[in-house]
């Protein structure tokens, strides 16, 4: 099977693509109906801890660290794969990225966007926010530059801002069309000014290629060290559990993992509910789970060094915790997460599930609700057994609050996705011209392609 | 930092001991707990709410381990097959161990705490934005975070018990993290008073909250770089060194008699408070 019908003519790839900004599947409106439901709760669950203080959130000393810190992490991770799509992928010539690189990248967007929350929702004081930015005062007060936590600001700053510019630019051609082939209307507007005056003259895609392909190189390094960054929040630390030296590329791959296993979601959704079947294709599907296999695996083996440097670095305390992690009061999430983790991407593994969509959107769940286990598995059960026994907590659970808001979390990200994928192009139509054009280049020899407006 | 050294070895990109980043001249502000002395009574804990306006939570919140103990009497027993083995207590008074390379400090991401000139771990409420890392990174677990705005929670403070609030502290609102300052606030008095006599405080003239009450004696707290100091002596006495992470007395074949220890030393946070070894049997 070929990854994208050879004989699809440019116009028709114009149509179906702004289709998708007028008129989706009733579906639609009832994700966005029930993604506003969960935003709103999440929402309320804030104003009220904001209001009360973080105590609501039935955090104590030791456990200062809950699911907040765990989700910002989950959501940071699955930005990543957008751009190990757009970017890397790009890089790499794989033509097959084409379809669906627009949406992956804006995944990556809107998960930072979501993770950023996180770090305000998990704040003491949310309202002196600004002073972990390092603006100039007068009286030269700097934050703390020694802290993995300003890193992390920086960073997740630095890649959001960039990634946000390399889903715009990436955009342009596309905004264009839309703009053409829009009624007048405040979209038309909105089109119009975002398109930046794109004609598609020689020199505008001369120096549109090279735009792209600058941030795109300036993006791969720097989603690898985001995600090695918020790493070293646990590996710079000296805490049992966390002082672990291969925690950055367990990290990265954990992201890459879980970011792939939210793309083949995505896909399934975008692919019903925009009537994409044309353009993200089966074969290329089955391109992506091959690709979430592989990291998977690679997720798995760093977890086995993980364990593996833990057993015999003979020191106790972190022992002593990842006993606690398999047996403990964790061991049903932590044992979950092994399986969700490692057990069950071996069904890609099988090549009749490799295209079958409703056991991939089920395992895609699966693994991505395996991913957040693991974040959570990270975080907290460090702080209920640290150094010796008075510092041990095994009982506290989170409160509904701390549910409500990663809940809710979940809801803010699915509302911004949705309304971008009917707002924007989602497929991005200049790139799968270029696709069909380079795959198609024989059959014009042969005169045997469909008539379109080329 | 050169690109040479970097390059060379990077063990001397580190100019000195950690305990040498602050002058400690003329002091530097130690403690040694006798646990021997100690029979867990918690006045050292009781008057430390007194000293430093700890909020007094309740009997919910305190469930919920939110409670505000800057001082803690830890207990520990042998599960040793006895009737009732926690007749055995033995008892842990834990408070900030005012650590010199301590690791809440290069955590937090807007230097809330610090390490102040005579060797304490500094909190500056009015700086913290609450991210709780720091608590995180402490291996003792002795900070403690303001999870709810206690000054105006009901029952914290009653409405005649305002009176009773220490003036020379500040009260903490919702979202800040506090822990033990070893009583700063009467540590500045008496480092003034003595500024203004031309002298340095002198051996006893100034008392932690905690050590005042405690009616063993068993808290002793005072200026270690003072060679007339009790703390000093002790230490001396004991053979343990501020700066080193394992001690030498430890290392000697067939082990040593000496009772003095710091908590976790071996995490290289260089603790200022060595604790004594107790030799008693139980507590009670």
């Amino acid at each position: 099977m070929k990854d994208i019908r050879e004989d699809i003519a440019w116009a028709k790839i114009n149509q179906d693509v702004m289709k998708s900004l007028e008129n989706p599947r009733p579906l639609y409106w009832v994700i966005l109906f029930f993604a506003v439901l969960a935003f709103g709760i999440g929402i309320g669950c804030e104003v009220y801890q904001y209001q009360m203080g973080m105590g609501v959130a039935n955090l104590d000393n030791p456990h200062v660290w809950g699911l907040y810190i765990a989700t910002f992490i989950f959501w940071i991770g699955m930005s990543h794969s957008g751009t190990l799509l757009s970017a890397i992928l790009h890089l790499m010539h794989a033509d097959w990225r084409k379809p669906i690189y627009r949406f992956a990248e804006a995944m990556t967007t809107f998960s930072l966007m979501t993770a950023g929350l996180f770090v305000m929702v998990h704040l003491g004081r949310l309202w002196q926010f600004y002073y972990a930015v390092p603006y100039p005062n007068e009286r030269w007060v700097w934050p703390n530059f020694q802290s993995p936590l300003l890193w992390d600001a920086m960073a997740i700053f630095t890649y959001l801002s960039s990634s946000v510019l390399f889903l715009f630019v990436g955009m342009i051609p596309d905004l264009a069309i839309a703009r053409d082939n829009m009624q007048s209307g405040w979209r038309r507007k909105l089109y119009t000014l975002l398109a930046l005056g794109w004609e598609g003259t020689d020199r505008q895609w001369r120096n549109f290629r090279v735009t792209y392909l600058t941030i795109a190189c300036f993006l791969i390094p720097l989603a690898v060290s985001v995600h090695s960054i918020v790493a070293s929040d646990f590996g710079m630390s000296q805490q049992p559990g966390w002082h672990v030296t291969s925690f950055p590329p367990y990290f990265v791959a954990g992201a890459l993992y879980s970011g792939c296993a939210a793309i083949i979601t995505l896909f399934i959704i975008l692919r019903y509910v925009f009537k994409f079947e044309e353009y993200m294709t089966l074969p290329i599907l089955k391109k992506i789970v091959r690709l979430t296999f592989a990291i998977a695996m690679v997720w798995t083996y760093l977890n086995c060094v993980e364990f593996a440097s833990v057993w015999y670095s003979h020191d106790a305390v972190s022992k002593d915790l990842l006993i606690q992690k398999m047996t403990g009061p964790y061991a049903p999430f932590w044992w979950a997460m092994i399986f969700c983790g490692s057990i069950v991407p071996l069904i890609f593994a099988i090549k009749r599930f490799q295209t079958n969509i409703p056991v991939l959107f089920a395992t895609s769940l699966l693994l991505n609700l395996g991913m957040w286990l693991e974040r959570w598995m990270i975080v907290s059960p460090t702080f209920s057994h640290g150094y010796y026994p008075w510092t041990w907590d095994h009982d506290q659970w989170p409160s509904m609050i701390q549910w409500g808001i990663v809940f809710g979390s979940f809801g803010w990200f699915t509302l911004l996705f949705m309304v971008f994928c009917k707002m924007f192009p989602s497929v991005s139509m200049y790139e799968v011209k270029e696709m069909v054009y380079h795959r198609s280049l024989h059959l014009k020899q042969n005169g045997t392609v469909e008539q379109g407006v080329h | 930092m050169s690109v040479t050294n970097l390059l060379d070895n990077w063990a001397a990109v580190r100019h000195f001991h950690p305990i040498d980043d602050k002058p400690h001249d003329p002091y530097k502000w130690a403690m040694a707990i006798d646990l021997d002395a100690c029979i867990g009574c918690n006045a050292c804990a009781v008057a430390c709410y007194a000293e430093n306006n700890l909020p007094v939570v309740g009997r919910e919140k305190f469930k919920h381990g939110q409670v505000m103990h800057w001082m803690r009497i830890e207990r520990y027993w042998e599960e040793d097959g006895r009737d009732f083995p926690d007749q055995g207590f033995q008892f842990l008074p834990m408070m900030c161990q005012q650590c010199e390379a301590a690791p809440c400090e290069t955590v937090c991401p807007v230097g809330a705490t610090n390490h102040t000139q005579d060797g304490l771990n500094s909190q500056i409420y009015n700086r913290c934005i609450g991210s709780r890392y720091c608590s995180a990174n402490c291996p003792f677990k002795v900070r403690y975070f303001n999870w709810y705005d206690y000054p105006t929670t009901e029952n914290v403070w009653p409405a005649e018990m305002n009176y009773q609030l220490n003036p020379d502290v500040t009260v903490r609102g919702k979202g800040v993290m506090e822990k033990c300052t070893f009583c700063v606030q009467r540590l500045r008095a008496a480092e003034v008073t003595a500024k203004g006599e031309g002298r340095i405080v002198r051996e006893g003239e100034v008392q932690t909250a905690c050590q005042q009450s405690c009616p063993t004696g068993a808290i002793s707290f005072g200026n270690l770089v003072d060679p007339e100091s009790r703390v000093h002596k002790q230490w001396q006495a004991q053979q343990v060194d501020l700066d080193k992470d394992a001690q030498e007395k430890n290392q000697k074949e067939g082990g040593t008699d000496l009772r003095g220890y710091r908590i976790l030393e071996e995490l290289r946070s260089y603790p200022s408070v060595m604790y004594l070894e107790r030799v008693r049997e139980s507590a009670v």
